[in-house]
């Protein structure tokens, strides 16, 4: 009797612990890139969209251009046609142009798309040609997992128009066999007096970035230097200068606004505390790699990536694209929140504090919606459910090109990245926390997300590069961004940029 | 007899003509007088805001067509020298002149935007091969970070792409000279510099001109190169008009604003390479 009850208990066993491998393999036979999950049970999943008929229908897609989220979008098309018989027609754009790709037709009253790709930022000035996304969507497990920080970039007011596909924010990224070695700590201490840690604020980060510039500290044969940044103009270089403006100018005791004053509709970004991360940035040209005031995203990605140089701060992609496979520092890296300052700027007193400060950037990202005129709304939705299900969300997340980062609960599970990306058990445990703690962090900013964002942000980026280019001082180039706001928000409309952007106030001061 | 019924034939290059040329011009003006944006679309009417926030209120347009007059000029004047001398060389009788006259259009064939990607990788400071090759003699110049050697970038490129294309049309005008004033100088004992000099350059004149011209036109909207190269960096050093128009309709999409600026670079461009036709005219030709 006791022979057949263990025989009976191991049977079940293994029918529990095989079953869902033996459903998974059905479909990664099928569909190798999710041969390291299997399909995932959910409203979305393979399984689900196999049994939906699409034949005879068209989804017409604009995304952006091959790998980052172009890669992703043409090849879940791809396995959604097969699922459900639909004919996808994806049109990739490169990034610059994603808006004006959509509002043109969208101002027009077309829609030859039905789904658009572009930015979270976007969301203001497309939410009025956008579909809401459905209930049905929204009361998915799957949406259920989603960040409450995503939640509300996807969102405007407590409606989402923007499917989440992504989460974006910027972090640290560094060289963990640099900074964690006992013997270059030795060194580092002899020849500076200071400690070589993770840079705790913007000054430890410069003198490390400065000391570890152009010279070969990993004995491959080649110089390495200090920083890759995303420097190039026009190339989402204002968001690399707010992500170093953080620490210095969001001050968690006044709340009312990072980029304006709310009330007044001032703008803060000439205040010193933006002046001070300018100043710090302009310092930052003289430890980058040759040419790196000109490195885009992509040069950032493949410069870091590469190892290329000690501290790189940004979007995930840098740090997944370290941890690939073929990356010559694969478990090399570290990840931890973006340094800080020893003092932040109180526009209310208008003075500096002398206490530590550091705050999260949840930056703008990916996100894609669905236009209000398209014909096939229910499809497009479909699309866009079954390219975040489970297996393609995790499957995605491990290739660094494809620029999708973690925006589920579930994602800040260090096990996924040590089971089935093959990480260091320290690293994906230092990245997850790293991550899950800019979702708590009291102190958070926000993307801007105001009627004609891009003006504000495109103005930001003239400024900061004129300051790097040494055409103007921090002072001067931040004088003439804010002025060139000031212009902006008077054609605008003070009211409806001041509306806008209290709604991002709200996340920011953690009333929403 | 009534002819009335010739005037139908003039109407398919009316139609032709009010469709791609006439109306589009029309519609800008419209679009400049109007506030259309991202947050305003339509063509709301706002008289001259446009315009005067232009005259007076934007040093940047009037920069960066200051900054486009230098890089044309430039490129021009070393396109067409560069050219007149390729196709000097492959006029004469030279061994292989038949497959060198088709590698020197070769730049011309390909596409402006792939091959400044190319170049690009080529000037890149820590990738790139050419920094590579000239660190054996100890240079490593900034090529795309330095705001006065990024703008001889943008002029290397440009030279490289479009000098072909001066050196056919001048290679066409040498190939119709007539043979007469040649032999004639022949005949007086004329050295090759003094035939240059006062009888291939005056028979030439008139294409040069027009050469010239046609370039200046293509130059003056130089915007590809600018925008896959620099991106108008470092800070806004290689911006040039176009590319700064591109930037505020379809970046910053203020489509009214920018309609203005475009019509204004349009006139100013007219008035401009009139005068220097006239003046090219009045030097070269002697009149």
């Amino acid at each position: 009797m006791k022979l057949m009850k263990t025989c009976l208990t191991a049977l079940i066993s293994s029918l529990m612990i095989f079953s869902p491998m033996a459903y998974a393999d059905k479909w990664s036979d099928q569909f190798p890139h999710i041969k390291a999950t299997g399909d995932i049970p959910g409203d979305c999943s393979y399984e689900k969209m196999s049994k939906k008929n699409y034949k005879g229908k068209t989804l017409k897609i604009n995304t952006h251009a091959i790998p980052v989220m172009g890669e992703p979008t043409a090849l879940h098309a791809e396995q959604f046609e097969k699922l459900t018989g639909a004919k996808v027609e994806v049109t990739h754009t490169p990034a610059g142009d994603l808006y004006s790709k959509a509002m043109v037709p969208f101002q027009a009253g077309q829609a030859p798309y039905d789904v658009v790709f572009g930015f979270s930022n976007f969301i203001n000035d497309w939410k009025r040609y956008l579909a809401p996304v459905p209930k049905k969507y929204m009361n998915s497990p799957e949406m259920k997992d989603v960040t409450k920080s995503h939640m509300g970039v996807s969102s405007w007011d407590g409606t989402m128009y923007q499917y989440p596909v992504d989460g974006d924010r910027h972090y640290l990224k560094y060289r963990k066999d640099v900074i964690d070695n006992p013997e270059m700590q030795k060194k580092y201490k002899a020849d500076t007096g200071n400690e070589l840690r993770v840079p705790r604020t913007w000054k430890e980060y410069a003198q490390m970035a400065k000391y570890f510039n152009d010279w070969d500290w990993d004995g491959d044969g080649e110089k390495e230097y200090g920083s890759a940044e995303v420097m190039k103009k026009d190339d989402l270089m204002f968001a690399a200068f707010f992500s170093r403006s953080v620490a210095y100018a969001k001050n968690p005791r006044t709340p009312g606004g990072f980029f304006f004053d709310l009330e007044t509709m001032k703008p803060n970004i000439n205040n010193p505390g933006f002046v001070e991360a300018l100043t710090d940035w302009v310092e930052a040209t003289k430890y980058v790699p040759p040419g790196g005031t000109n490195f885009g995203l992509g040069d950032e990605i493949g410069s870091f990536g590469g190892g290329q140089t000690l501290f790189s701060f940004s979007w995930d992609d840098a740090f997944i694209a370290a941890m690939q496979d073929d990356s010559p520092i694969k478990n090399k890296v570290g990840a931890a929140p973006l340094p800080g300052a020893d003092k932040v700027w109180n526009r209310a007193s208008n003075s500096w504090e002398n206490q530590y400060n550091q705050a999260p950037y949840i930056v703008w990202g990916w996100a894609v919606g669905v236009a209000k005129k398209s014909k096939v709304k229910d499809m497009a939705f479909d699309y866009l459910c079954f390219f975040s299900n489970g297996a393609n969300h995790q499957a995605d997340l491990a290739i660094g090109r494809f620029g999708v980062n973690p925006f589920k609960n579930s994602d800040f599970d260090p096990n996924i990245y040590i089971n089935s990306m093959g990480w260091d058990p320290e690293i994906a445990n230092s990245y997850t926390q790293t991550l899950l703690d800019m979702e708590k962090s009291n102190n958070r900013v926000f993307p801007l997300r105001v009627p004609g964002v891009f003006e504000f942000t495109s103005a930001v980026a003239t400024g900061t590069s004129k300051a790097l280019a040494g055409q103007l001082s921090p002072q001067e180039a931040l004088d003439e961004v804010a002025k060139e706001w000031e212009a902006i928000v008077s054609r605008v409309g003070k009211k409806a940029v001041q509306d806008a952007y209290a709604v991002g106030v709200k996340m920011e001061d953690n009333k929403l | 007899m009534n002819f009335k019924h010739k005037y139908f034939f003039l109407f398919p290059g009316l139609f032709v003509l009010i469709g791609i040329l006439i109306f589009p011009i029309i519609f800008v003006v419209r679009l400049s007088l109007s506030g259309w944006n991202s947050y305003n679309p339509g063509l709301d009417y706002i008289g001259l805001e446009n315009y005067i926030r232009l005259f007076t209120d934007d040093p940047r347009f009037w920069e960066s067509f200051f900054r486009l007059s230098f890089l044309s000029v430039t490129t021009v004047i070393l396109q067409y020298v560069i050219g007149f001398a390729l196709a000097h060389m492959v006029w004469k009788d030279i061994k292989f002149k038949r497959f060198f006259r088709v590698l020197f259009l070769v730049p011309m064939m390909t596409t402006p935007v792939i091959m400044t990607v190319i170049w690009r990788t080529f000037f890149h400071e820590s990738l790139g091969p050419v920094n590579d090759l000239l660190s054996v003699f100890g240079v490593a110049p900034k090529w795309l970070t330095d705001p006065v050697v990024a703008k001889f970038t943008v002029i290397i490129v440009e030279v490289w792409q479009w000098t072909p294309f001066m050196f056919l049309l001048l290679l066409a005008g040498l190939l119709s000279l007539p043979r007469e004033p040649f032999l004639a100088a022949a005949i007086d004992g004329a050295s090759p510099v003094r035939k240059f000099i006062y009888v291939t350059f005056p028979l030439m004149a008139p294409i040069s001109i027009g050469a010239i011209i046609i370039r200046l036109i293509e130059a003056s909207k130089i915007m590809d190169t600018v925008y896959v190269l620099t991106s108008g960096g470092p800070g806004t050093s290689t911006e040039t008009s176009s590319f700064y128009i591109f930037i505020k309709g379809l970046r910053e999409f203020q489509m009214g604003y920018a309609a203005s600026m475009s019509f204004t670079y349009l006139i100013i461009m007219i008035i401009s390479l009139t005068i220097i036709a006239k003046v090219l005219t009045k030097v070269l030709l002697k009149e």
